[in-house]
Formats: structure tokens, C-alpha cells, sequence
């Protein structure tokens, strides 16, 4: 507790003033021409208490030159830099505060107190909640995990982290100094972004939340193989391969991440850059497209979605760790369902015309010698596509809504309404796979502990109280229905298509008075 | 139309209720005196520890009853009054039937102890159980157990989960003496040691004691001891909830006395689930059969009756399952706690974990009779399809692998109970391989 608060107020600490050197440094030379005057004038050797202060005093600066230039169409001097990167960069470059002073020993004081803090916490479970099994005791006595003030406190906090790490970098900049002396030893002086910040506290949140898993589920070897395969994923392929490769000169990408998950994948930036990038970055934009059109509908058909959604993925290994507590908020009700059915398969749609935009500019882009391309078809600009998509898809509901939502919407709100490669899985999933939940015959007493803890909303109990099996798009396969299941009714199965859906008459196995499928 | 009233919105009449609507169009009308919808009673334990919200025992949204012309009716019923096959409520109005379905359930056995009826003391069956428990447990910091049976390990493990401390009170010799083998019996009493319970075998209730306060703040043994505590669980079985038909002219014993058709004495009057007494039990059975699925089974079966085409109870080959605490059970075919005669057996333990097989078949034919597994789970298509077909012990040995229902990557034990029981018999049984399930299914 004392080190998120510490961490919390960070960005509260010390003080932010840009010296000369820093803008004649940072800044390029184009900028340096554009904003050298005012600067001098209105922000140098001012001293700011946060870097919030600091980057709207900057950015106001940025945007009215850009304006002036806008109005007089002087459309070569514009600068394209986002604002809120122009300013992040500046104002990481001038505190003079505490903690840009002393990072190691804020790391210390947030990042290994947190993680001994939470650690020394979890680990007491193996006592006090008795002999291995299920144990699910007071969660919704707990305002933590029931909606209460806790949980809502905890997505208030959330939901900030995001809005500031999404639009407004600049503010957390004290943050990411902390984790500077982790970036440096990957590579000497280097400094953190706010992503790396992000990915690093992704890593954490999800190794200390994955030793709970090990503890809660130490009897369930499921969960055990699932919890250290998305830890293997996310810590090897979405953080250190990422940081390791470009080391080598290489393009750091996740090779893991499938489009359209992935959405910027072709996106011409990207594409180019893997072009550029020799051999290996060829077999960088050959895998994505094998990825997403070979591997993943394949493995989807043997063994179901749930390879890559609470095996592989990093959306979901964060909800199956960090979100673990919040699984039974998700909402079971029928207009739910409805609800999740349009939304998906909109976003999907969505994320299709996305491809088709940003594929057609790529492709024109790369087979034009100027690099120009065209970047719209029947009058809209790629770009608009682009930035509509990674605004309201990428950052509100992939972030926001999908990870600060989690103590209140559960911890699958991404996966389950938003996201469209788990749209795409599930039509495979659902019409063409030999992936299926099994009820077992009629030992189902309908308590509804299945139903409660699906993180995906399904009402599992209305299927397996009638013997039927559950076949759904939506299901990620965790295991967790059957797990907490006192009566051993479900199991996860890869078997023949033939008679996978289970019991289709109206009649449960147990009962002889009628033929079971009349 | 004709109108169809149940009494008793539990799982059998609310069973009976969705297959007559699946089947006819006639009105159906269901009374409740104990909730407004339907609700899983083998829930409310979850509810008291925190796994649930009590609207999460609900297998059906509240509009489903709209949607599906099932009436709900919030009241108790009075009286029957078969002349007029007319029902009085307790809010003093009165509904008409032309098929009248009792299914009440039951309600926990007390046996005239002294002070059964103090404040404090409860047994866990109904919603209001479940509302006096809540209550009950604000002052709590001990409770009694007297019975020890599946509600007593359940109410146990919930007055655990509060921090209020346990002694169990057994009459037996060991937990579930009358139902458990002996080997069975002793695995799950030390479960339950292990959680801390402080379980007496032998020992019987003799009184409740009354405290200054009117509240039950202790018990005393038959042996003389007293016990103090805040709570007494009266767990010692139930029995059928029906003191309201006593003067109906319907036939009663211990339940409402039907015959295979679920058909009381009187025409047009049905009687379901547990608090439904088989003048002839079905052969191997008990006449009164207080389990979920009996329950469901008998909706399933008076539906069909009711909507035309007569239908007797037939369940197929017994099966149960059961927790107790962290220990699954489940049981298909028939385990005598003592072996009956001509029966052979076969029981495997793991030598350090909580996980046993029990199995018994008959030892002139070799016919496969039942099996209880812990911590094991099993197929039940599989295990149903070998009692009907009397298949031998050697057969379900030899496919224990593909029966096996335990989640993906568990361990499994099937080449240890295999070498076992080839050396405890003289079957010399190959085990083999895990086949796809479903092609061991002829049907």
C-alpha cells in the first residue's frame, strides 16, 4: 500500500524547468526554428511544480504555432510530432526533482516494496485458507472484489493510470524516471518511455498475480500450465524480446500478437519497417500473415480459442493473473449475451474496413517510388480510419475500458465485447472445431458456481443443468467452471465433431422413462 | 383450459412445470410460500460463505416465467379441498385446479429433543434457513452439529468460513456411517479434522440448554458433557414437508403415498420429489428419494402424465455426487456401506493424497455393481451404460482411463489401481489405452 502510494504520488514530486541546453538538444531543427523564440521568452528557466504544468505551458505553445501555420497554409513548416510526445520528451528531459534524482532508490521504494509488499500478502494464503482446493470464501463479502468502495477506488485508479499513460504521457513522467536504472540494463543511459514503464508494470502485476494463481489453483494443474504459459509469453515475447532485439538492430516486435488483435501491423510505418529490416524483419511481416491466417484458425479448430486466449495472449494473461479477482462481476444476463454478440462482430467489421484502409495504403505506398501511396478510398482518408480506430478501440476500450473497468465489469470486458481476433476465433470455434466443454450426464445440481465465476458471462449451468455440452464462441477455455464445479460435471475437451454438443433431447441422463435424444 | 397448480417451486415442480409447457398449452399456475422464483437450494451454502449473491442461484431470469405462462404465486397453501379441487391460501384467497402437483419438500428432522425449538437452533434447508443463519451467526463464536451427513459437512464448512468454530456431533462410529464404507468413512473424518472441526463420534444429542437470554447456549451429550455454544445445526436428515395435506383426504405416511405414475389416491392429484412416498419403491430403491435429480426426474416424468401420455418413474442406475470440503465424491451403481452378500470389493487409496476408488461387483457373475470415487472424477454416460448392461469389473477396469473425467493435465493413477487390484485378485486385467469416449458408447 505505502509503495502504490508512493508511486501515486510521484508525478506530485519535485519540479520540472527546461535550461537552454535541454531545447537545443531535444528539440530538432525544425522545431528549434518554429518555437526557439517564445520559449526563450515564456518557458525557459521557469520553474514548474509538476510536469503536468510544464507540458500544458509547452504544448499551448506548440499548438498555437501550429495553428498559425495552419492559417496561413504554410503547410511545410507544420510539425507532426504528437503534442503530448513532444511535450513528454521535453519534460523528461527537465526535472530537477527528487526522483529523477534518486531513481534507484524509488524503484526501491515503489516497484520491490510493492512486490514484497504483495508477495509477503499472497503467500499467507497457503496457510490461512487451509488444505488445497477451492476457495472462493468472502469474495463477495469483500468490497474489493463485490463493487464495493474498494473495488471502485481501485478502477478509479486504474482508469486514471490509463487516461494519463493514453493522452497525457507527459504527466507521468516522474513514473517513468523510476524505472530508467531497469531500461538501462538493457542498454547503458538509455531512458524509459511511457510504454516501457507500462510493459514493465504489466510484467510485474502479472508475475505477482500469477504466484497467487500458482497458490489458489495449486491443486488444479490446468490452471498451473495455463498460469506459466501467458507468464512465458508475456515476460519472453511482449517485453524482453521486444527490448533484446532492436540491441541487435533488429525491429522489436511480438511475434505472438496476431492481427487484428494487433492492429497496426500493416500500417505503413510498420510494413516499411520490417521491409527495411533485412532478412529477419521479412520473416517479421511473413509470420503475421501465417500467424493470423494459418496458425490461428488450425490450432483454434483442435484445440479452441482458449490456445491463445488464456494460454498465449497478453490481454489475457493479464485478466486471468491481475483481473483473477474480479472474474465473477462479469454480467450473465441474456441482453448481456445480445449485447457481446453485436459488439464483437461490430468491432470485427470494423477492424476488416480498418485493414482494408491501411492495407491498400500500405500496398500502393510500398509500390510507389515517392513512398506516397493512397492513403483514401471514396474520400476517406486512411489516416482518419487509423486514428478513429486506435482512439476508440485501442485506448478507450482496450485500456480503459477493458483493464480499468476490471473491479467492475469483470476481468474480460476486452476480450469478451471487444476484441476482434477473439471475434474471429470464435465463429471458428463455434462452427468448426473439436473444442467443447462436456457435461457429464446428469450430476449437475444447477448451483450455479460455473455460471458465477465465467469471466466470459456464459451461463454455463443453463447447459449443463439439461446435459447439454457448452459450445461457445465466446469461451476462452480458463477451466475455471469446472474447477469450481462440486460436483466434477464439467471438463474441457478436444474430441470428433460428431455429437459434440451433448444431450439435445429434453431429457437428462439419469431418466428412463424416455429415449434421451426423442 | 385446463389449469395445472404446483405446489412447491423447487426443482421437481419447477421442473414439472417447464415440461408441461414444453408439451401443452395448458395454464400453469406454481405457489410458493418460500421465495418469488425459483432458486438453487444446493446453493445457499455458497451464498452464507461469499462464492454467490443469492440472484446467482437463480437458474432462470425473473422475465423467464412471463415469457414461458408459468404463473407465480407468493403465498402458502392452507388447505385442499379435493371436492371442489380448489385451493385456500394464506392471504385468504383461493385458486382453482383440474391437476393439482404437491411438491413441497421437506423439512429437517427433529426428534423431540429438549429445546429443539429455542432461537439458535436451525437446520439448513430453506431460504429462511439461510436468513436465520445469517442472523444467528452475528453473535456466534461456537456451534454444534448434531448429524453427520452430507447438510452437516456443508453447514460445517459455511460456519468455518465465518470463523465460528465446530464440534460435530456423530451417532456413528464415523462420518456417514450409513452410507460410506468403512475405508471411505475414515478418509473423510480426517479431512474434516484437518479443517479443524472438532468431530465426536458415538455421541448423541441429549438436550438443547436454554440460557438466561430465552437462546440456546449450549448443548448436552448423552454422555453427561456439556458444550457451550451459540449455534445448534439440527442436520439429522429431513423428512417430507406435508402436515398442511394431514386433512385433505389424501393418502399420507411419512410422505404423500403415490404409485409409479407419481398419482396420489385422489384424481388428478400428483405428488413429486421428496416429500413423494412410493407405496412400492422402485426395485433397489427407497421409497422416499430425497435427491436433486430424483427430484428433477419425477418433474420430467409427471409432465408426461399430466400432458397425456402416462409415464412411470424410471430412474436409471443410481448415481450421487457430493463435496466435503475439499473432497469430491461421486458414486455410480450401488456401494453397500457393509458388503452385501455375494459381493466382492476392491479399494485403492493414494498413499499419500486425499484420492480413493472404491468398487464392487458381484462374485459369482463378475457383474460390475457400483463404484465411489474421491478426488477422482468419472464419466457418467460411461458408467450408466455399464449398470444397464451389466458389464463385468474386468470391462470397467480395464477402461478406468477413458472413464476418467478429471480436468486436462492431471495426474492420473489408472496403472496404480490397475496393478493393485490385479494383485489383490485373481483377475490379471490388461488396462487399455484412453480411447474418444463416446465410441465405448454403443447406443
Amino acid at each position: 500500500m505505502t509503495a502504490l502510494s508512493i508511486f501515486t504520488i510521484t508525478p506530485f514530486l519535485g519540479s520540472f524547468s527546461l535550461t537552454e541546453e535541454v531545447m537545443l538538444e531535444k528539440l530538432s531543427e525544425q522545431e528549434l526554428g518554429n518555437l526557439e523564440q517564445q520559449f526563450r521568452e515564456q518557458i525557459i528557466g521557469k520553474e514548474y511544480a509538476t510536469s503536468f504544468g510544464f507540458s500544458r505551458d509547452v504544448i499551448a505553445i506548440y499548438n498555437e504555432v501550429n495553428e498559425e501555420f495552419r492559417k496561413n497554409e504554410q503547410w511545410d513548416q507544420i510539425m507532426y510530432t504528437a503534442p503530448k510526445d513532444f511535450a513528454f520528451n521535453l519534460a523528461k528531459a527537465s526535472s530537477n526533482g527528487v526522483v529523477a534524482t534518486n531513481k534507484w532508490m524509488f524503484f526501491l521504494l515503489t516497484f520491490v516494496l510493492a512486490i514484497i509488499g504483495s508477495l509477503t500478502y499472497i503467500v499467507q494464503d497457503l496457510k490461512l485458507l487451509g488444505p488445497a482446493g477451492i476457495k472462493n470464501d468472502g469474495i463477495y463479502h469483500d468490497s474489493s472484489m463485490n463493487r464495493g468502495w474498494v473495488g471502485i477506488l481501485t478502477a478509479g485508479w486504474l482508469v486514471s493510470f490509463y487516461v494519463l499513460l493514453y493522452f497525457h504521457p507527459y504527466a507521468i513522467v516522474n513514473m517513468t524516471y523510476v524505472v530508467d536504472p531497469i531500461k538501462g540494463l538493457f542498454k547503458e543511459g538509455a531512458e524509459a518511455s511511457q510504454w516501457f514503464l507500462y510493459g514493465l508494470l504489466y510484467c510485474i502485476a502479472m508475475i505477482v498475480m500469477g504466484v497467487r494463481m500458482y497458490i489458489k489453483y495449486r491443486h488444479n494443474k490446468y490452471q498451473i500450465a495455463r498460469t506459466t504459459s501467458v507468464l512465458f509469453f508475456q515476460i519472453i515475447f511482449a517485453f524482453l524480446l521486444v527490448e533484446i532485439l532492436p540491441l541487435f538492430g533488429l525491429p522489436g516486435r511480438d511475434l505472438k500478437n496476431a492481427m487484428p488483435l494487433d492492429y497496426t501491423f500493416l500500417y505503413k510505418y510498420n510494413v516499411q519497417e520490417l521491409l527495411d529490416a533485412g532478412m529477419f524483419g521479412t520473416f517479421l511481416l511473413v509470420w503475421g500473415f501465417i500467424l493470423s491466417l494459418i496458425v490461428v484458425p488450425t490450432l483454434v479448430y483442435f484445440y479452441g480459442k482458449r490456445w491463445y486466449c488464456s494460454w498465449v495472449c497478453g490481454c489475457g494473461g493479464l485478466a486471468e493473473t491481475l483481473g483473477d479477482p474480479y472474474r465473477q462481476l462479469s454480467n450473465k444476463k441474456m441482453w448481456a449475451w445480445k449485447m457481446e454478440r453485436w459488439m464483437i462482430h461490430l468491432v470485427l467489421v470494423f477492424a476488416a474496413i480498418l485493414t482494408i484502409f491501411v492495407g491498400y495504403h500500405t500496398y500502393t505506398a510500398i509500390n510507389d517510388p515517392n513512398g506516397e501511396g493512397v492513403s483514401s478510398i471514396l474520400g476517406i482518408s486512411a489516416y482518419d480510419v487509423r486514428a478513429w480506430y486506435g482512439f476508440l478501440i485501442g485506448a478507450i476500450f482496450a485500456g480503459i475500458i477493458g483493464t480499468g473497468f476490471y473491479p467492475i465489469f469483470g476481468n474480460r470486458s476486452w476480450c469478451r465485447f471487444g476484441c476482434p481476433l477473439a471475434a474471429y476465433m470464435g465463429l471458428v470455434q463455434r462452427f468448426k472445431s473439436r473444442f467443447r466443454i462436456t457435461t457429464n450426464g446428469g450430476q449437475c445440481i444447477s448451483c450455479g458456481n460455473c455460471s458465477t465465476y465465467c469471466e466470459q458471462g456464459i451461463d454455463v449451468r443453463a447447459y449443463a443443468q439439461k446435459g447439454q455440452n457448452i459450445v461457445r464462441s465466446s469461451c476462452v477455455g480458463c477451466g475455471v467452471c469446472s474447477a469450481v464445479c462440486p460436483r466434477g460435471v464439467l471438463k474441457l475437451e478436444n474430441g470428433p465433431e460428431d455429437n459434440r454438443f451433448g444431450n439435445e433431447g429434453p431429457i437428462v441422463l439419469g431418466n428412463d422413462g424416455f429415449k434421451l435424444n426423442a | 383450459m385446463s389449469k395445472v397448480v404446483i405446489i412447491g417451486n423447487g426443482i421437481s415442480g419447477i421442473t414439472a412445470a417447464r415440461h408441461i409447457r414444453k408439451n401443452s398449452d395448458k395454464e400453469i399456475c406454481v405457489i410458493s410460500a418460500e421465495t418469488e422464483h425459483f432458486f438453487s437450494r444446493t446453493a445457499l451454502m455458497y451464498v452464507y460463505m461469499g462464492h454467490m449473491r443469492f440472484q446467482d442461484t437463480k437458474p432462470y431470469e425473473d422475465w423467464f416465467w412471463e415469457k414461458n405462462r408459468i404463473d407465480l404465486v407468493f403465498d402458502r397453501v392452507q388447505q385442499i379441498d379435493t371436492a371442489n379441487k380448489k385451493l385456500t391460501l394464506q392471504s385468504g384467497k383461493s385458486i382453482e385446479y383440474q391437476d393439482l402437483v404437491i411438491a413441497t419438500g421437506s423439512k429437517p428432522n427433529k426428534f423431540g429433543w429438549k429445546g429443539q425449538d429455542l432461537p439458535g437452533v436451525q437446520g439448513l434447508y430453506s431460504y429462511q434457513d439461510l436468513e436465520l443463519i445469517e442472523e444467528n451467526s452475528k453473535e456466534a463464536k461456537h456451534a454444534v452439529i448434531v448429524g453427520g451427513g452430507l447438510i452437516g459437512v456443508e453447514l460445517a464448512e459455511m460456519l468455518l468460513s465465518r470463523g465460528i468454530g465446530v464440534t460435530f456431533l456423530v451417532r456413528e462410529s464415523k462420518f456417514w456411517g450409513n452410507v460410506l464404507p468403512e475405508e471411505e468413512g475414515l478418509l473423510i473424518s480426517e479431512h474434516i479434522k484437518k479443517h479443524h472441526v472438532d468431530l465426536r463420534f458415538n455421541t448423541e444429542l441429549e438436550e438443547i440448554i436454554e440460557g438466561p437470554n430465552g437462546r440456546a447456549i449450549g448443548v448436552k451429550t448423552k454422555d453427561g458433557e456439556e458444550i457451550e455454544c451459540q449455534i445448534v445445526g439440527l442436520t439429522a436428515g429431513v423428512s417430507p414437508n406435508i402436515e398442511f395435506i394431514k386433512d385433505s383426504g389424501i393418502e399420507t405416511d411419512r410422505g404423500v403415498l403415490v404409485n409409479e405414475y407419481l398419482q396420489t389416491n385422489i384424481e388428478g392429484i400428483y405428488a413429486i420429489g421428496d416429500c413423494a412416498q412410493f407405496k412400492k419403491a422402485v426395485p433397489g430403491r427407497r421409497p422416499i428419494e430425497q435427491v436433486w435429480y430424483t427430484g428433477r426426474i419425477m418433474g420430467e416424468t409427471v409432465a408426461q402424465t399430466i400432458c397425456g401420455s402416462p409415464m412411470s418413474y424410471q430412474p436409471g442406475p443410481w448415481f450421487n455426487s457430493a463435496k466435503f470440503f475439499d473432497i469430491e465424491y461421486q458414486t455410480y451403481g450401488v456401494v453397500n456401506s457393509v458388503l452385501g452378500e455375494n459381493e466382492a470389493d476392491f479399494y485403492w487409496q493414494h498413499p499419500s493424497k486425499e484420492i480413493a476408488v472404491h468398487l464392487v461387483w458381484d462374485e459369482s457373475t463378475n457383474e460390475f455393481k457400483g463404484i465411489n470415487t474421491f478426488g477422482i472424477r468419472m464419466r457418467h454416460e460411461l458408467f450408466n451404460q455399464w449398470l444397464k448392461e451389466k458389464s463385468s469389473i474386468q470391462e470397467v477396469i480395464a477402461n478406468l482411463k477413458t472413464a476418467n473425467f478429471d480436468p486436462e493435465f492431471y495426474a492420473t493413477y489408472e496403472n496404480e489401481i490397475v496393478t493393485k487390484f490385479n494383485s489383490k485378485t485373481a483377475f490379471n486385467v490388461q488396462l487399455k489405452p484412453k480411447t474418444w469416449w463416446r465410441k465405448l458408447l454403443t447406443s
